[in-house]
């Protein structure tokens, strides 16, 4: 049970949904933005969130429109990860999300919910920073775009939210490896999660699990597309240059997931000589 | 636009297993809380709380979720089926018929999401199966049993025609 009462609000609009917002942030409240709801649920639930009052997205056509419009694929912030996986109008963010939480749970979160969740993991994130994803949000200075990975909530203005994201036409079909390792079961947080895809002859990945955020770093990049140098030593040399402060905790240790890491990177190159 | 409010109990209209029903609800319940406290439809379980276990499972518009995970107030416009509501699910019968229950509490939240698994997809495939099943745990039976019913009643759902009529039978 929520041990806390707050007001509910599903509007139709973007312009409804900020007005809410406003207005009740004037008298003082707390409001949050709902997608999915299983995140604040839980937090709620959990005495990890209070609020005031809740705006659900759900009844805003921008943020569950699912759709190609002109050289773009459009993914409204509300679209649940069971529906991305069904459409598969973009392959590896179907294999992406495909691995986060169970299949029942996947008909209720939502990409949006995903890259703004407080959790670190936010797989959901990985093929938008390889494909220069760009992130639509709304707010009190109306319809803005920026490049997804400055998609953390602390960067949202006061009242804005994420309406969608837009990918490239030309980024969807791309050739690509999503691999995750979790502890035991299938269904679990990342030890390590990485998608990487090849553009141009050069590749590009992104990583989950390692670090307190998702990320993708020109460094490791660079290394991992220098061609001058042996397989296993790109490997070596890349982990070597991951950002600091490598996640140790209860799911793994931090030499745990450097060493599932470079488990991953090696089957990944298998993959792409398999594929040459 | 829906809205409810704090501290009073809203009156809203929920579609439960075919019929309407009027209930009052605070803004913070979960629709797990309203199917059991208000409505008295206990077969959707309350464990885990945090989407991990599938004993909450109900139908939304035909798709499984965890009722633990759901304000009543995102339902209000949608169709919900609980366990109640699947007396005659084919699924049912291939629990009882395989011996796919021990304890039992978690028999509701797998028959629920059989159910919607064998309706979405008559043809599914191991690899589907272990997808879908793997939204539910059970601490007593070694999952056997459970693969086995699911089985059975996929392969008994091939011999219904279109209009639900068994043709093994004719
Ligand atoms: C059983 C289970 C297993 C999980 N496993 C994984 C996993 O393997 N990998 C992984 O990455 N994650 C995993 N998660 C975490 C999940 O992806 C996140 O909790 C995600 O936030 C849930 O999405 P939602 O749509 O329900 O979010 P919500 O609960 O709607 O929102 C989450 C947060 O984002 C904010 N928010 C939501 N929408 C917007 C918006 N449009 N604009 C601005 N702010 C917004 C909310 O205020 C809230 O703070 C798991 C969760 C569950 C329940
Ligand atoms: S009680 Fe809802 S998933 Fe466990
Ligand atoms: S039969 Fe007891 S938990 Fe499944």
């Amino acid at each position: 049970m929520i041990p806390f009462n707050f007001d509910y609000f599903k509007p139709e609009t973007l312009e409804e949904a900020l007005k809410i917002y406003s207005s009740e942030w004037k008298l003082g409240k707390k409001v949050i933005y709902l997608s999915g709801g299983t995140e604040v649920i839980t937090f709620a639930r959990g005495g990890k969130m209070t609020f005031d009052s809740v705006i659900d997205l759900k009844g805003i056509p921008e943020c569950t429109m699912l759709e190609m419009q002109g050289d773009d694929l459009v993914i409204g912030a509300a679209v649940t990860l069971n529906r991305l996986v069904e459409s598969n109008h973009f392959p590896l963010l179907s294999k992406t999300v495909r691995t986060i939480a169970d299949h029942t749970s996947r008909n209720k979160i939502t990409i949006g919910g995903n890259l703004m969740s407080k959790l670190g993991y936010r797989e959901g994130i990985l093929p938008f920073l390889i494909t220069d994803a760009i992130a639509v949000v709304y707010g009190p200075a109306g319809t803005e775009a920026m490049p997804v990975d400055n998609l953390a909530a602390a960067e949202l203005a006061e009242g804005q939210f994420l309406t969608q994201v837009k990918v490239a036409a030309s980024n969807l079909d791309l050739p690509f490896v999503s691999m995750k390792r979790t502890r035991s079961s299938k269904v679990g947080y990342p030890i390590v999660s990485l998608a990487a895809l090849r553009k141009e002859g050069r590749i590009r990945i992104a990583f989950s699990g390692i670090h307190e955020h998702p990320f993708r770093s020109a460094v490791v990049e660079g290394i991992l597309n220098d061609e001058t140098i042996e397989d296993q030593q790109r490997i070596d040399k890349a982990i070597a240059k991951l950002p600091t402060n490598v996640t140790d905790d209860f799911i793994a240790s931090k030499d745990f997931r450097k060493f599932v890491l470079n488990k991953l990177l090696t089957e990944m190159n298998a993959v792409w000589e398999g594929s040459r | 636009m829906i809205v409810s409010n704090t501290g009073k109990y809203t009156v809203v209209s929920l579609l439960v297993n075919g019929s309407s029903q009027d209930i009052m609800i605070r803004s913070a319940d979960t629709l797990l809380c309203t199917l059991r406290n208000q409505l008295g439809l206990t077969g959707a379980k309350q464990a885990c709380g945090n989407g991990d276990c599938g004993a909450c499972t109900v139908l939304v518009d035909g798709k499984p979720m965890h009722s633990c995970l759901l304000l009543t107030m995102e339902a209000l416009n949608s169709g919900i089926t609980t366990i109640e509501g699947l007396r005659h699910s084919p699924v049912r019968q291939a629990f009882v018929d395989n011996w796919a229950i021990q304890c039992g509490y978690c028999t509701p939240g797998f028959i629920v999401n059989g159910h919607a698994l064998v309706t979405e997809h008559p043809d599914a495939e191991d690899e589907r199966i272990e997808e879908w099943l793997q939204s539910n745990l059970c601490r007593c039976t070694g999952y056997q049993e459970i693969k086995d019913a699911i089985k059975s009643a996929l392969n008994a759902n091939n011999l219904l025609d279109s209009n639900g009529i068994d043709t093994a039978e004719q």
